[in-house]
């Protein structure tokens, strides 16, 4: 193994930084904000909001993250009507593809981690606050959707590590962000194990930082579980 | 674009093929997990045996594996023992390409990725259980073989089992990932099959909707082994 190699390699797969990044926080932030709706959905009581996004994730939850991206980049794109709507423009770039993709993705999997929060809210909580006269709208944004996901913490950060890695699948689509670099360097050099172990170590890095983002918010946001010194 | 006559079996169709790429699936998976379960029970004793020395070694192979793109620790594997199999095949003067076998590598690539996850599903079923069990046991006269086999295994594999079942489904997923070294299972055939074709979405879809097959019926299997091992258990 060629030590100088891993550090060429290093600081040549760190320019593709960017382009993980940006996938990264696009789908969270995408997936998170749709997934609130989608939780509230799924919790509903009207059969057919709950039943669809049911089995949304049924489908989601049961096909690999590989299929689902082959199937916007490659699937939809073979469809004539799509290639002459204005979806094009988004579908023709992998980029987009495979934002899609990953948002599709963790929706489905954030939408079943958030249900889990909202479904762990006690019944007292939310009688103390019809008891007090709150209307549904300020019960839901100011107590259970916050307590849902408090709630929902530490799962939804074992969620963001998944994304995390779920982004190197979308350098299949000829997208080249750090995985896709470390292929291309792959078959220049022929020297694999360099190229992915660079490759591997920034990834585990980004994990780290997730890890503890997540530990910071539960410590924040559990001021009630700290040891008291 | 959709065209399911392409799915017929026999020559004109893809159908067999698409039959047989499931069935190697499956046997990839199956073997994928066994290896898994395997290496998971030495990494989990390892975890727990109190030396520190093999502990350290087993937390940092869990969460190398489980912090790192799973498609990376498949090239890792893959590219990797070929090219040093063919380092050493050099020193013996051999210098032409070696291709190493397509499913005994996809096994062991996503075995080791299984085993990863495996080994925290064991270890948190064996932190479980009451460890006044294993004094009892020792006071009783039970060697520390015989506690391990007939007291401690049979109820860390009970508390294990969920655990196990989503180890499974993400093993059958990850399957999906090993397409790209060239093994013909579901993916890698779709993919052939979409580009002759020219007819993707058929082909994928048909991917995605033998893919949840697979997972439901798995699913419904884990089910059915969790209520067998639960079928003494005391309802409150």
């Amino acid at each position: 193994m060629d030590f100088q190699l891993i550090i060429n390699n290093f600081l040549v797969i760190l320019q593709g930084l960017d382009e993980t990044l940006i996938l990264i926080f696009l789908s969270l932030i995408l997936g998170f904000f749709i997934s609130i709706p989608f939780a509230l959905a799924r919790v509903s009581s009207i059969k057919v909001l709950s039943q669809s996004v049911y089995y949304y994730i049924f489908v989601i939850r049961g096909t690999p993250l590989l299929v689902q991206i082959y199937l916007i980049y490659f699937g939809l794109g073979s469809i004539k009507i799509v290639r002459e709507s204005f979806l094009w423009i988004l579908l023709k770039e992998p980029f987009w593809c495979g934002v899609i993709a990953l948002v599709i993705n963790t929706v489905a999997y954030t939408t079943e981690i958030f249900r889990g929060g909202i479904q762990s809210v006690t019944k007292g909580q939310i009688e103390s606050c019809k008891s007090l006269g709150m209307n549904k709208f300020t019960m839901y944004f100011k107590i259970i959707l916050p307590n849902a996901f408090r709630q929902a913490l530490p799962a939804y950060g074992n969620e963001i590590i998944l994304m995390v890695k779920a982004t190197s699948l979308v350098s299949l689509t000829t997208y080249m962000e750090m995985t896709g670099i470390a292929r291309s360097i792959m078959y220049k050099t022929f020297a694999p194990v360099e190229a992915f172990i660079a490759a591997g170590s920034i990834y585990l890095f980004l994990n780290f930082l997730v890890v503890q983002l997540i530990k910071f918010l539960e410590w924040k946001y559990n001021p009630h579980l700290r040891i008291k010194t | 674009m959709l065209n399911f006559n392409l799915l017929i079996f026999g020559d004109t169709g893809w159908g067999d093929e698409m039959l047989f790429s499931c069935i190697m699936t499956i046997l990839v998976s199956l073997s994928a997990m066994g290896l898994g379960v395997f290496i998971a029970i030495f990494a989990a004793w390892a975890k727990i045996s109190g030396n520190i020395v093999l502990k350290i070694i087993a937390n940092f192979y869990t969460t190398v594996i489980r912090g790192v793109p799973e498609l990376l620790v498949i090239y890792l594997i893959f590219f990797g023992s070929s090219a040093g199999i063919m380092y050493i095949s050099k020193i013996f003067g051999y210098h032409g390409y070696i291709e190493l076998h397509a499913f005994t590598m996809g096994t062991i690539s996503v075995g080791i990725i299984s085993a990863a996850y495996s080994t925290e599903v064991f270890r948190g079923a064996y932190n479980i259980i009451d460890k006044g069990q294993v004094e009892a046991a020792r006071s009783l006269g039970l060697s520390r073989i015989n506690t391990f086999i007939k007291i401690l295994a049979p109820q860390i594999l009970k508390h294990a089992l969920p655990g196990l079942g989503n180890v499974w489904q993400i093993t059958l997923k990850d399957t999906a990932l090993i397409s790209v070294t060239g093994l013909v299972e579901i993916m890698r055939q779709s993919r052939i099959a979409a580009n002759v074709t020219h007819s993707p979405l058929t082909f994928y879809l048909t991917a995605a909707v033998l893919y949840l097959i697979l997972t439901t019926f798995s699913s419904k299997a884990f089910n059915k082994l969790e209520d067998y091992s639960n079928k003494n258990q005391v309802k409150a």
